[in-house]
């Protein structure tokens, strides 16, 4: 136990031996908190990933209308799109050592491990909007056709999801540092993992949905 | 520095708004300084605007959703009056105005008035029936309230600064795009349902995790109550059709803030995109109003039947798959659209297969009432009411799937008609029953039965003198919205429709009245047992109104009609259970983070909609700044000690041992 956790007097595991004493407590009844703090946030991520099948379902109608425009073919470097699913995806990997390091109360773990997931989402954005700076110089903006605007929103709005998951990486890093490994915080950084990985899979859909056929196709 | 926001934004030259915002403010500011000079406003704060606890959150729900419906039918009322005025004349509301007037009309009565009816009821009932001392989310809950308290804000300040939408309560492009609707109005519209449909997805989520997680002991599913099982299939649609509107009001919000091209006539723009993605939220809307209602006639017809409910499993199964069947039918909406023959006749008739499970509900509730000891109170008058209301409706529903028929009757008056009487008839009565079945749990004492009863009889037949008149212009040929006409033979029929509408005003006049009697009269109408109604499920085994934390000690449940056969074995036994070993409570702490958070949103969303960007940066920074300090607090629950506890049950069970000697003397 780290000084962190006996400061907040309360931990992950022992949480779950006190549910029978709280029973009545707002999260009485059958499951423990930490199962119904994860339950919700999976149904949040299920709407966040409805939310995403419209802009997929809308880029999916609009892309034959280029109204004269580039199409997918013309703009999409797979070399650079290339580097950002493979920084993506390593940034799942260390989210989830993160994850071990908070299970395991690793606080130096835990930082180090944080710190790279916010490096590799960073690149990952970097690269992102390089890629819509220099579209948008070649005249190929979302103004420019339907396709374009379906094209900027499906992916800005993952790109936005990453910006948010970025923020809430930092303030969670500075909770664990403020607070330590509290109950509360460690469910936090379960909704956080849950939600990095949510965004994975998405960019999973978007580059084979987008980026392949669309140069394929 | 203010965006496009100046002085000529304030409608001056215009008298209608004017005098109506007059009359808003003057009652705001009126109740402000009431609440301020009387001192009530650190008890507001404490009990109440903070309160997470889910009674306090549902009643303040169906507080904005009463208080809006009385915006929604002063649009009503003018359109009434507008259109039997307009025969051959302008009438008194110019077209402009109008147009507002009914696109605020829909998107009131809508997202603010059956949306927080509905969500408030299933907020204070559902952890009641479940046995259980609160929702899964209680933080999370008030900020999904406060959000939505937004959106009603944002819509009434458009009465006052600026304009409302005037592309009525959907607002299809290239109508609602920039080149067409300038103004803010559209902005108004599109930035107070993104925020309050947020609000929508959060209730959804935490009403959804509360019934599938939080259970008392032994209340598995084929156990719960009827309106637990339609809460839920209610909030699934919303977790599954609120992301599509979020997502399609933004692209619109792309279309006129930033020149893309996702409706628009140019550059590959597609509308009828927004048409079809719209009702793939809107066609589940329909049932995420409708099923809550299904759930609350489900408990009454059964209460006052004095029968459990017939088919309950029959009914667990039409609700679900009405759940599943209302994604499958949205093109109906829009027949004349000209998919194709195929296309048309495939929705057509998935759209009457939805007839099916709703109409194994009605045989239910029939079944139910056949052979009961029915007590002819308020609730299940609305009950009945609904029934035969709802099949008419319904059938006019079957007929308007029809797509030959479809291709007569789209937009006109007819359709007007058809959804009036399944939402007046079915969502309206549900809210209205639930209100009045609920209302003595809610604060411990009943309403005025007779002032009820008379307002009942004026919404129904208010409700036939105003819409029947409607299916027959219809049929004649009138299409909606139309500000005015010069056709001779509509103009008797849309005076009767203008005196439906003053008959349904009086109905309004007696609930108010109704509220006003039964708080003055609230002695002799008090609840002293907590189980007014002789009722089945466990809201009925706690005392009116329930202790914050709703049951001392949490319920074993051992049937379905949980309270029902606690009754039972108590007459059998002669005696109440065992006095329970009472233990101290934790309670979620009051936070007024939801509060804060929507005081940033709306400042969020009007700047949003007059391009004030920097206070658009700034309140984001403060909205961030709310969760950041909620997210660290030390101290998230409360004690609430023993002894109290053991007091507030021992008072509810001497209440319950002289009913249960009052019945056993009866019989």
């Amino acid at each position: 136990m780290t000084s962190f956790e006996a400061a907040a007097g309360r931990s992950d595991e022992r949480e779950s031996s006190e549910r029978q004493r709280t029973l009545g407590h707002a999260a009485g009844g059958l499951a423990s908190k930490r199962i119904i703090t994860a339950y919700g946030f999976w149904i949040f991520l299920l709407s966040d990933i409805i939310m995403f099948s419209a802009f997929f379902a809308t880029y999916a109608v609009l892309v034959g209308d280029t109204a004269g425009g580039p199409g997918g073919r013309e703009l999409f470097n797979l070399h650079n799109v290339g580097i950002e699913t493979a920084v993506l995806l390593v940034s799942s990997f260390t989210c989830g050592l993160a994850s071990i390091s908070a299970r395991a109360r690793s606080v130096s773990w835990f930082y180090g491990a944080m710190t790279a997931t916010f490096i590799l989402g960073a690149a990952f954005l970097t690269i992102e909007i390089r890629e819509f700076a220099s579209m948008i110089a070649r005249g190929a903006g979302p103004t420019r056709s339907a396709f374009l605007s379906a094209f900027f929103t499906l992916v800005g709005c993952h790109g936005l999801h990453i910006t948010a998951g970025l923020l809430w990486l930092l303030t969670m890093m500075a909770q664990v540092f403020a607070k330590g490994y509290r109950a509360d915080i460690l469910r936090r950084i379960l909704c956080f993992s849950l939600f990095w990985h949510a965004l994975d899979i998405i960019w999973v859909a978007i580059f084979t949905v987008v980026y392949l056929m669309g140069v394929v196709l | 520095m203010w965006g496009k926001l100046s002085w000529a934004a304030i409608p001056f030259d215009q008298p209608i708004p004017l005098i109506a915002s007059g009359v808003v403010g003057g009652v705001i500011t009126g109740v402000l300084a009431l609440i301020t000079l009387k001192g009530w406003l650190p008890y507001l704060w404490r009990e109440w605007i903070t309160s997470v606890d889910h009674k306090r959150i549902g009643i303040m729900y169906i507080l904005l959703a009463m208080v809006m419906l009385l915006r929604g039918f002063t649009d009503a009322i003018m359109m009434r009056s507008q259109q039997a005025l307009a025969f051959r004349s302008q009438g008194y509301l110019p077209p402009e105005h109008y147009d507002q007037i009914f696109s605020a009309h829909g998107t009131l009565m809508i997202f603010f008035v059956a949306m927080p009816f509905v969500i408030g009821l299933m907020n204070f009932v559902v952890p009641l029936q479940l046995g259980i001392r609160d929702v899964a989310f209680p933080t999370l809950n008030s900020v999904g309230f406060w959000l939505t308290a937004t959106g009603v804000l944002l819509v009434n300040i458009s009465l006052l600064v600026g304009e409302f939408a005037r592309t009525g309560w959907l607002p299809y492009p290239p109508l609602s795009e920039l080149t067409y609707s300038p103004g803010v109005g559209v902005d108004y519209y599109l930035w107070s349902l993104e925020i309050s449909g947020v609000g929508t997805l959060l209730a959804g989520i935490n009403l959804i995790t509360t019934v599938l997680k939080l259970h008392a002991p032994g209340m598995t599913y084929m156990r719960m109550p009827m309106f637990c099982w339609t809460t839920l299939a209610s909030n699934l649609l919303i977790v599954a059709a609120f992301p599509i509107l979020t997502a399609t009001l933004t692209m619109l919000v792309l279309d006129r803030y930033l020149g893309f091209h996702f409706f628009t006539n140019e550059a590959g723009g597609n509308m009828m995109m927004f048409v079809n993605l719209i009702w793939v939220w809107g066609h589940p809307e329909v049932y995420i109003l409708i099923l809550p209602a299904f759930g609350v006639f489900s408990e009454v017809v059964s209460t006052f039947s004095n029968k459990p409910l017939f088919g309950y499993r029959s009914m667990v199964a039409a609700t679900m798959v009405i759940c599943i069947l209302s994604f499958t039918v949205w093109l109906h909406h829009f027949f004349t659209m000209g998919a194709g023959a195929d296309v048309n006749a495939i929705f057509g008739i998935a759209s009457m297969i939805i007839a099916v499970p709703t109409g194994v509900k009605i045989f239910n509730w029939l079944f139910t009432m056949y052979g009961g000891r029915i007590v002819y109170s308020t609730p299940i008058l609305w009950s009945i009411g609904f029934m035969v209301t709802f099949v008419i409706g319904g059938m006019t529903g079957v007929l308007l799937a029809v797509p030959p028929a479809d291709f007569v009757l789209h937009n006109s008056l007819f359709l007007v008609a058809h959804f009036h009487n399944v939402i007046i008839g079915g969502v309206l009565f549900g809210a209205f029953a639930g209100y009045t079945y609920w209302f003595p749990k809610a604060f411990g004492f009943r309403l005025h039965e007779g002032l009820g009863k008379a307002s009942f009889w004026c919404w129904i037949t208010g409700f036939y003198v105003a819409f029947m008149p409607l299916y027959v212009l219809g049929l004649m040929g009138m299409t909606r919205r139309m500000q005015h006409y010069d056709v001779a033979a509509w103009h008797p029929w849309l005076l009767i429709a203008a005196g439906g509408a003053a008959i349904i005003f009086i109905g309004i006049i007696l609930q108010i009245a109704q509220l006003v009697v039964s708080i003055r009269r609230r002695e002799q109408l008090r609840d002293e047992t907590g189980d007014p109604w002789n009722g089945r499920s466990l809201e009925w085994a706690t005392p009116s109104p329930p202790p914050a934390f709703n049951f001392a000690v949490l319920p074993r449940i051992e049937s379905g009609d949980a309270y029902w056969g606690m009754k039972e074995r108590a007459l059998q036994q002669a005696r109440l259970s065992e006095e329970p070993a009472y233990a101290e409570i934790e309670m979620p702490r009051n936070s007024p983070t939801g509060f804060i958070c929507a005081f940033f949103a709306t400042i969020m969303g009007f700047a949003l909609i007059w391009h004030i960007w920097w206070m658009v940066g700034l309140a984001a920074v403060g909205a961030y700044a709310t969760f950041v300090v909620f997210a660290w607090r030390d101290v998230d629950e409360y004690i609430i000690p023993a002894e109290t506890v053991a007091r507030i049950d021992r008072a509810n069970r001497s209440a319950r041992s002289a009913a249960l000697a009052r019945r056993q003397a009866a019989s």
